[in-house]
């Protein structure tokens, strides 16, 4: 497969904080139309992995391509049009308390569009009816459950048709069947707009679900990486303890 | 100790170095400046009226005490008056918006912090220094003068209606009496320093809020330090600023 096949490229990145070593010689490659899960025990640098590649934060050593472009030597302005290309679902969502539903969603519309209010409006009640709260519109971030704050952000991050999307914890704190609605959603954006699209996940059922290549992650290094079923062949013992969740 | 404290102000040097030079770059952000605007300046009415009127009223009593010795009533109101918009007024204003303002964008930006809304910014393609910072501390300059002018008229108000019900004065006499003795320049350099209080409280707060870690408690440090540093700051800065107006402007100095 060639480099311009790739949508994101992890070329042997190393991550400290405070003298910790949190990402260590990672390298992987994500195809461009399908969807990656990273997994892995809690503190392994998978939400640093998402921030690295959004260059929310930098890497120490090693380069990051996300559609061929090294991100880290883009100036600020060519950075912007890179993530206006991508969408990013925080693990606990991140709306913007102040706004409504409906501003959170049209906030990139209104930031990076020339749409008149009429279209922005339409495009917002799609975009939200899409993850089934078109009736939420008004109501602030703080009156909305857990589930419904992740699916407006979902919707949020979509709101820019990315050709990108990377997702922190989708399931995190949430019941099996919103879990479930959630990674459906992902699954039909990866098919129907051909989204590229990485999850970091702890849900083993969820990554092998949405998941066309699966990442483990740990302390700092990947372990394993390929389809669920190279995975289950792994002889490693905490990639043989991932995949036997259920 | 001594280094952490050269360090951090160092930091909020940059900080400020920073918002001054964005601050006149593209995209200029003006619906976030005027928002920011109503909630600094607007929302702060209430609190600058009510002040203003309370310390007018005890300090035309104040210089009442002190006129009645000399037989000087007339000059009440010129009293008040300079001594409204020369330092009371001013100062007042910076003191009461960095307590009521700064606390809000210690706590706002150190929650959108906490809770990864500033990181959502960005993602989003958005510069969120510019977004967050540069407009709160525009909207911080704009809203001190205007507010500073609140204040001082409110004083004023307050020294009258304290003032006419002892001596009957009308609105129009004290008014006329209060602005006799100053001019234009007099009365416009203290408020255009205010500025400066609101460019140090928009600064200092921005930043506490922006660098803020480790979450409900970070928000809460960074709100209480906004306000304890960014007051400290405006009345130090406040000695400098009076000196240099003695300096360079030795006819608009009261």
């Amino acid at each position: 497969m060639s480099a311009s096949d790739q949508a994101i490229r992890f070329e042997s990145i190393a991550k400290s904080f405070d003298g910790t070593r949190v990402l260590d010689d990672v390298s992987f490659d994500v195809p461009r139309h399908t969807a990656c899960c990273i997994m892995g025990r809690s503190g392994t640098g998978k939400s640093v992995t998402l921030k690295l590649l959004m260059g929310l934060l930098q890497p120490d050593e090693g380069k990051i391509y996300v559609n061929d472009l090294e991100i880290e030597t883009l100036d600020s302005r060519r950075l912007v049009e890179v993530r206006k290309t991508m969408g990013f679902l925080f693990q606990y969502s991140a709306l913007f308390d102040s706004l409504s539903v409906a501003d959170n969603v049209a906030f990139p519309l209104r930031r990076h569009t020339r749409m008149p209010e009429r279209e922005i409006a339409n495009s917002v009640r799609e975009r939200l009816a899409a993850v089934g709260l078109e009736s939420e519109l008004d109501k602030m971030p703080l009156d909305l459950s857990g589930g419904m704050r992740k699916r407006v952000g979902l919707a949020r991050a979509l709101a820019l048709n990315p050709s990108i999307l990377l997702v922190d914890e989708p399931s995190s704190g949430l019941d099996p069947i919103t879990t479930r609605e959630i990674d459906k959603l992902l699954m039909d954006l990866k098919s129907s707009n051909k989204t590229t699209i990485v999850v970091v996940t702890h849900n083993v059922p969820s990554a092998r679900r949405i998941g066309d290549k699966l990442i483990v992650l740990n302390e700092g290094h990947i372990i394993a990486q390929g389809t669920a079923r190279e995975l289950e062949d792994s002889k490693h013992a905490v990639v043989k303890q991932f995949m036997s969740e259920v | 100790m001594i280094r952490a404290v050269f360090s951090e102000a160092g930091a909020i040097a940059a900080f400020a170095l920073r918002a001054i030079r964005l601050a006149f770059k593209r995209p200029f952000e003006l619906r976030e400046i005027s928002h920011q605007v109503y909630m600094t300046g607007c929302r702060s009415l209430p609190l600058v009226v009510t002040s203003g009127l309370a310390i007018g009223v005890v300090l035309s009593m104040h210089t009442r005490a002190t006129m009645e010795r000399f037989g000087a009533e007339a000059l009440i109101p010129a009293a008040l008056a300079i001594a409204m918009i020369s330092e009371t007024g001013p100062l007042m204003t910076g003191l009461l918006v960095s307590g009521r303002v700064g606390a809000g964008i210690g706590a706002e930006l150190g929650g959108m912090r906490v809770t990864e809304q500033i990181d959502a910014l960005e993602s989003l393609a958005v510069d969120s220094f510019h977004y967050l910072a540069v407009t709160r501390i525009v909207a911080c300059m704009i809203a001190l003068p205007i507010l500073t002018t609140v204040m001082n008229f409110s004083g004023l108000l307050g020294g009258f209606l304290a003032e006419t019900a002892i001596s009957n004065v009308s609105l129009r006499l004290y008014f006329h009496e209060a602005f006799a003795g100053i001019d234009f320049l007099e009365y416009v350099l203290p408020t255009v320093k205010t500025v400066v209080f609101g460019f140090i409280i928009g600064a200092v707060s921005s930043y506490l809020g922006y660098t803020a870690t480790g979450g409900s408690e970070g928000i809460g440090r960074a709100s209480t330090r906004s306000v304890v540093l960014s007051s400290m700051l405006l009345i130090l800065i406040n000695v400098l600023l009076v000196r240099m107006i003695f300096v360079l402007f030795p006819s608009g100095a009261l």
